[in-house]
């Protein structure tokens, strides 16, 4: 069975169009990423999934059921939201409570799913507190149990992490997995960071413009994305894209090269100068502007002692190499 | 050093200049008040000196409560104030959260039309309101004032009210809305706990010129069983002599009622104030 399938969905404010025809499938159990830069559409697509927004054409189906005009609440989903959206006069077990009573469900199985997620999720001090008293992370894990207590078909989030610190989004991030794992619910997740990305998905949906511009499991969009786009999308640091280097190329064409690909060697094919060193410890990037004035990021595992003013001189093997046309696509080789 | 010593300066400036504008704001209400305690000599010979043995006198205050029915003038006030203010809050919230939150043809438009009546006074219609109160018998009633009162407060509970809406989390109605909470429960448990600072601002800012008015309870309620307490006072202003006695109690009798509304809203518009500085 399917989650969700999406069919030719288009979403316009007045005369802008934010979504394009998207087509989409997530299959049960699946951990979907929607990634894209900012303003791209994805928490449009995923307010359109919601109910909170109407398409302005095509179909949205959740669970083999045609819900365009099903509101919100009888969707089957959740959503959890960047700013955490917890109600401020309400306590913790009442922020959980509220989406079940609404449901009318019995008291007995309020009670008893609300002490489960609240279990899962270590919130077992904070029940009667209100939101104002909790931390970040704390919120963002009673949004996360307020979801969880709805036992959706369909959960859906909006950049639950980008707003906690470096530490608390890893342990956040791995809970998140953890979660998946323990419900086996679909999930729909939007980001715009790509570490969340790639670690989270099963299968990841780049979105640029309200367009689709590929959809695949993280390794096959890193390593054989369909265009310039993607390819630059993923992968950190960003793919090195030469157009005039001494590397013969077709005409008007593109060279891809990851910076993890590149390696010093003395006679390699372009030759530059180091321009910045970034020691990050376990890895050294350094940033060489070529002979021919383009800047390239090289990837050094462990530690270097490159120096600024230097010149090197880098190589790559053909086969990690990507090629693109004018229009961005890639030219297979 | 140098740096604290300046702010300190700064802070003393600041107060300074804060307790003069209470003085001088004050000063009015003062002179109202003591000579309220003061025989009508007194308060002509000395009129900034504080009553003594001698010039003490509660003559003003027997007049008010013997002449005249003070107590039904101060319920007929409190009456149109409360309900006024209930419902300009009421109306003014819902339709701020309508041109807040929903997206629909002529919205903007029906926000300029709304708002319109902030610039116009409400005063250039009085002739047409009567003739509206004549003909639908709502003349010489309380709800004659009330409707006229939450017409002319509208206006700027609207305008002042759907910009603070604009600034409610879309997340948070969002949450209730998957939560399955109808619109009017994301209006009145989520939207306007919210808001309660604004909706102080508009009470405070309506109540005062509402409970002092003399204009339309003149013109639209001028009978003794609703008459208001502003125009109970009248009573006491003759053409040719004033009962000053009489004129500065109830004077002084009218402002406890008005303080009391003030100190409920303030605690919200104090918080309202502080809040937006700290976020
Ligand atoms: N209510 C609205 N009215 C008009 N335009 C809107 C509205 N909501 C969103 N948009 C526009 O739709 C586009 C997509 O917005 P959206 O919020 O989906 O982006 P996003 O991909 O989630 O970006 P971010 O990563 O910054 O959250 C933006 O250009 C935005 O200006
Ligand atoms: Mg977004």
């Amino acid at each position: 069975m399917t989650a969700l399938k999406l069919e030719k969905v288009c979403k316009s404010f007045g005369d802008v169009e934010v979504l394009k025809n998207i087509d989409l499938v997530v299959e049960d159990g699946e951990f979907v990423v929607f990634v894209g830069p900012s303003g791209c559409g994805k928490s449009t697509l995923l307010r359109v999934i919601a109910g909170l927004e109407d398409a302005t054409s095509g179909t949205v189906d959740i669970g083999g059921e045609v819900v365009n005009d099903t509101p919100p609440a009888k969707r089957g989903i959740a959503m959890v939201f960047q700013s955490y959206a917890l109600y401020p006069h309400l306590s913790v077990r009442d922020n959980m409570s509220l989406g079940l009573k609404q449901e009318k469900q019995p008291k007995a199985v309020i009670e008893e799913r609300v002490d489960k997620a609240v279990k899962m999720l270590d919130l077992g001090d904070y029940v009667d507190r209100r939101p104002s008293d909790l931390s970040g992370g704390q919120r963002q894990r009673v949004a996360i149990g307020r979801a969880i207590v709805r036992e959706p078909k369909l959960f859906l989030f909006d950049e639950p992490l980008s707003n906690l610190d470096a530490a608390l989004r890893m342990n956040t991030r791995i809970e998140i997995a953890d979660l998946h794992r323990k419900l086996s619910a679909s999930m729909i997740y939007v980001t715009h960071d790509q570490t969340e990305a790639m670690t989270l998905a099963d299968k990841i949906v780049v979105l640029r413009d309200g367009n689709v511009e590929q959809v695949g499991s993280p390794m096959e969009l890193y390593n054989n994305p369909a265009n310039q786009f993607v390819a630059g999308f993923l992968g950190s640091p960003s793919m090195n894209f030469l157009s005039k280097s001494e590397i013969p190329i077709p005409d008007g064409a593109t060279l891809g090269i990851r910076p993890e690909h590149l390696s010093l060697t003395d006679d390699g094919r372009i030759k530059g100068q180091v321009t910045h060193v970034e020691r990050l410890g376990g890895d050294t990037n350094l940033l060489v502007m070529s002979e021919a004035g383009e800047t390239l990021t090289v990837r050094q595992f462990g530690q270097h002692d490159a120096n600024v003013g230097e010149p090197v001189g880098l190589d790559f093997q053909d086969q990690n190499a990507f090629l693109f046309d004018q229009n961005q696509q890639r030219i297979a080789e | 050093m140098s740096a604290a010593r300046q702010n300190r300066l700064n802070t003393f400036a600041a107060h300074g200049a804060l307790i003069l504008y209470t003085l001088i704001a004050l000063f009015p209400v003062f002179v109202i008040v003591i000579n309220s305690f003061k025989t009508r000599k007194a308060i002509f010979r000395e009129p900034l000196v504080l009553p003594n043995a001698d010039s003490f006198s509660m003559i003003g205050y027997e007049t008010v409560l013997k002449q005249g029915d003070f107590f039904l003038y101060l319920q007929n006030s409190i009456i149109v104030t409360v309900v006024s203010l209930f419902f300009i809050l009421l109306f003014g919230a819902m339709a701020a959260f309508a041109l807040a939150e929903y997206r629909f043809k002529g919205n903007t438009l029906m926000g300029l039309y709304l708002a319109l009546g902030i610039m116009i006074p409400i005063r250039i219609g009085t002739v047409a309101i009567l003739e509206l109160m004549v003909q639908t018998g709502l003349v010489n009633t309380l709800w004659a004032l009330i409707l006229v009162y939450t017409a002319q407060g509208l206006p700027l509970a609207v305008f002042i009210l759907s910009e603070f809406m604009k600034q409610v989390s879309d997340d948070l109605k969002n949450a209730g809305r998957i939560d399955g909470l109808s619109e009017y429960r994301i209006f009145f448990r989520l939207v306007l706990p919210l808001v309660r600072p604004a909706m102080a601002t508009v009470a405070v800012f309506n109540m005062i010129p509402i409970w002092n008015d003399l204009w339309f309870p003149l013109i639209l309620a001028p009978a003794e069983e609703v008459k208001t307490l502003t125009l109970g006072s009248q009573v006491f202003i003759g053409q040719f002599v004033t009962d000053w006695n009489a004129v500065l109690s109830a004077l002084s009798l009218a402002i406890l009622p008005v303080m009391g509304l003030y100190v409920i809203f303030s605690r919200q518009l104090i918080r309202g104030i502080t809040s937006g500085a700290v976020k």
